[in-house]
């Protein structure tokens, strides 16, 4: 649909096209592309190998992502590839990261930042909320900030103290910001090629639970997937089940789980929790009337409560059962030995879907 | 290298608060045009910046931070930039924008509350005033990390105010510059006072300039009132960055002559006396005096320059008051170059709602 907008210098736009190849610049060799197998982590690498050949524009950045590759590999062989002028070991400080990042954007440059771990981003985020997601609107679109600050996110991997959080919520709170969630190679591939190329900051988050979990076939052929359109893995009639990251693993379990059972799951990873594309759950729950969220942020104050309030504003009457929220504990991450205690699983998910089912 | 290392730092001023010369002037003075456009930039400066602390008091400003006595820095950091530098600028860099190509209408504008003040001219690639503290100096590094990708021998200017320096970001960024040798100059504008706290409780270090050192950067300390060794300084560091991609650090010592903003009352931790002796160091009459022996100056000149300055200021005042307001729809139209589909319904709620224009 067209967004008139107010100002003469810029063009009325359609929104899809912003999401669609068309909008970048041809890509040399596309019907050459090869097809390779890969997990989340390399999916990730692919994706910035494709973009960096593609945008000589395209600079990462980042603690140990250049020599050492990243310390989960997610940058390997990049600086091999395109040099160390475009692929840059940067000194320990997160702020620094950022504030750069944001620096580099205004002056036409696309940088794809790392932080290291999600527990380290607070230092980042003065930058992040207070700059590069107003750099544009406080400049009435004179400077933008097309960039992208990856981090790998969440629980689930003996990790260190600091190491395993999910706070999604926080970002997703700031105007201003995509907030994107990858939960499969192939998402994680076309999710990055359009976080890359989207004009304005983008914050990737990767659930590194799943890095290396399910290999998947990936066509390097440089095709984005839409950042504004949740996915929809399974159709079903019975219930909606609404997550994303690394949690689409236990909740495509739950659903073959459930399909033995008769009980057909409709199972929906919202992948760019913002902006939030409400639509296609609306949809999903008139149809089925019924609707479990599964996040591993804590519960309280989670995306899982925005959808419900909006479900509650926009579907009462769609409604035949409460929403019901899966989530973390409303504590701080665990240490390893007791982050399974914390973590939501299959058993959690599966027992709010039946209450749903059963309910009245 | 092992051990104690030993540094000094140089503090350069040429005229002293009487406007007497202490050393022989540098080359550049003989460029006549260049020593009045500093005078008459400083007092454009200064009666700017009085009729925006008047409009304020007036209700027809918003909260406003003045930069009384601390003119010399900003108008030679204007000055000594090339046009297409880039500028990124703390909140009490009106002068150096000014002289970049912002009108003073836009001053009032952004000070005003109307976002489109600082923007109007769409080819800078200045970055906008910085308001979060020291925020300012890691993008600069950005800046100045994207001009040396591109090969270009365009550079940086950053400023700050002494406050600034306790903040981690300005020791990540001096760091960085020495770490990637940047093209960018850093320029403390040592007004003596963040708010109620002097700079004695902000750093126990005897000058800020020598912070420098322990990024592996030049450094040095200039009296930021006096408009010679301010431009001499940021030239000769303008020049290092653009020829040798060199970072240099200049501490420029003035003091705020004012309060913080118009809603502080310096007068509630700042003694009297103090004020009125500094005073007597502003750079506006010292640069002036000097002038006059140079024989450059009368009080015709000063006639003329004062009726030249405040036609400027009562045309930017009349442009500011008249201005049509920008649309409801604005304030969510440049947050994203497309409006998400989710903010839709949140963009027709705005432009349905009655325009609320006060300040």
């Amino acid at each position: 649909m067209n967004v008139s907008l107010s100002t003469t210098d810029r063009p009325v736009v359609d929104n899809t096209t912003s999401l669609d190849e068309s909008a970048g610049p041809k890509i040399r060799g596309e019907t050459h592309a090869e097809t390779r197998e890969c997990v989340l982590v390399e999916a990730i690498n692919l994706a910035l190998h494709y973009e960096m050949a593609r945008d000589a524009s395209v600079v990462v950045l980042g603690e140990d992502v250049a020599t050492n590759g990243g310390v989960f590999r997610a940058t390997l062989d990049l600086k091999q590839a395109f040099g160390a002028e475009r692929v840059r070991d940067t000194p320990l400080a997160e702020g620094l990261i950022a504030g750069l990042s944001v620096g580099m954007a205004t002056q036409g440059l696309k940088p794809v930042a790392e932080i290291q771990f999600m527990g380290f981003m607070f230092a980042a985020l003065e930058q992040i909320i207070c700059h590069a997601a107003r750099m544009r609107n406080r400049t009435r679109g004179r400077l933008t900030c097309p960039m992208v600050v990856r981090m790998p996110f969440g629980g689930g991997i003996h990790a260190p103290e600091h190491h395993s959080e999910s706070t999604e919520a926080l970002l997703a709170h700031i105007p201003g910001l995509r907030v994107v969630i990858p939960s499969s190679a192939t998402r994680a591939y076309g999710l990055l090629l359009a976080a890359i190329r989207d004009p304005d900051p983008v914050i990737f988050l990767e659930p590194k639970r799943i890095y290396r979990a399910q290999p998947l076939r990936i066509c390097n052929d440089g095709k984005t997937l839409p950042l504004d359109t949740c996915f929809t893995l399974r159709e079903g009639e019975d219930v909606t089940l609404i997550s994303w990251g690394a949690l689409i693993s236990e909740c495509t379990q739950v659903v073959e789980q459930l399909h033995e059972q008769g009980i057909s799951v409709e199972l929906i990873d919202v992948a760019t929790v913002s902006p939030l594309d409400i639509t296609t759950i609306l949809q999903s729950v008139a149809k089925t009337g019924r609707c479990v969220i599964a996040h591993e942020a804590p519960k309280t104050g989670g995306i899982g409560g925005e959808i419900a309030a909006q479900l509650a504003e926009h579907a009462l009457l769609d409604l035949k059962a409460p929403v019901l929220r899966v989530g973390g504990y409303d504590t701080v991450m665990p240490y390893a030995k007791k982050e399974a205690l914390y973590l939501p699983g299959i058993a959690e998910i599966k027992s709010a879907i039946e209450q749903v089912l059963t309910f009245g | 290298m092992r051990g104690r290392q030993q540094f000094s730092i140089h503090f350069l001023q040429y005229l002293d608060p009487e406007g007497n010369l202490d050393l022989p002037l540098p080359a550049w003075t003989r460029d006549k045009s260049l020593l009045l456009s500093i005078y008459e930039n400083m007092v454009l400066a200064r009666l700017l910046d009085q009729k925006a602390v008047a409009l304020q008091r007036t209700g027809q400003m918003g909260t406003y931070p003045s930069l009384l006595g601390q003119e010399a820095i900003s108008v030679c950091t204007g000055l000594a930039m090339a046009k297409n530098d880039v500028l990124v600028p703390y909140y009490r860099d009106a002068p150096a924008q000014i002289i970049r190509g912002m009108s003073p209408t836009e001053v009032f504008m952004y000070w005003g509350g109307d976002e489109r003040g600082g923007n109007r001219n769409a080819a800078s690639r200045d970055l906008p005033v910085c308001v979060p503290i020291a925020t300012q100096l890691t993008q600069a590094a950005g800046v100045a990390t994207a001009l040396k990708m591109k090969g270009e021998d365009r550079v940086v200017v950053t400023t700050c105010g002494d406050g600034a320096t306790s903040k981690g970001d300005f020791m990540e960024a001096l760091n960085l510059a020495g770490v990637w040798n940047l093209p960018i100059v850093f320029i403390i504008n040592n007004n003596r006072w963040a708010i109620s706290v002097p700079l004695a409780q902000q750093t126990r270090a005897a000058t800020l300039a020598q912070k420098a050192i322990a990024a592996g950067i030049d450094g040095i300390q200039v009296d930021g009132n006096d408009p010679i060794a301010v431009y001499e300084a940021i030239s000769k560091a303008i020049q290092g960055a653009r020829e040798d991609s060199q970072p240099t650090l200049i501490e420029a010592l003035s003091y705020r002559l004012s309060d913080h903003t118009t809603a502080d009352d310096a007068s509630r931790y700042r003694d009297a006396d103090e004020l009125k002796a500094r005073w007597q160091e502003e750079p506006i009459l010292r640069f002036q005096q000097f002038l006059h022996q140079q024989d450059l100056w009368d009080a015709d000149r000063e006639k003329a320059l004062q009726q030249r300055c405040q036609q400027v200021i009562d045309a930017a005042v009349e442009e500011y008051l008249a201005l049509e307001a920008e649309p409801n729809s604005a304030i969510i139209d440049y947050l994203h170059a497309f409006l998400p589909y989710a903010l839709e319904s949140q963009r027709s709620e705005i432009q349905q709602k009655k325009a609320n224009v006060a300040i």
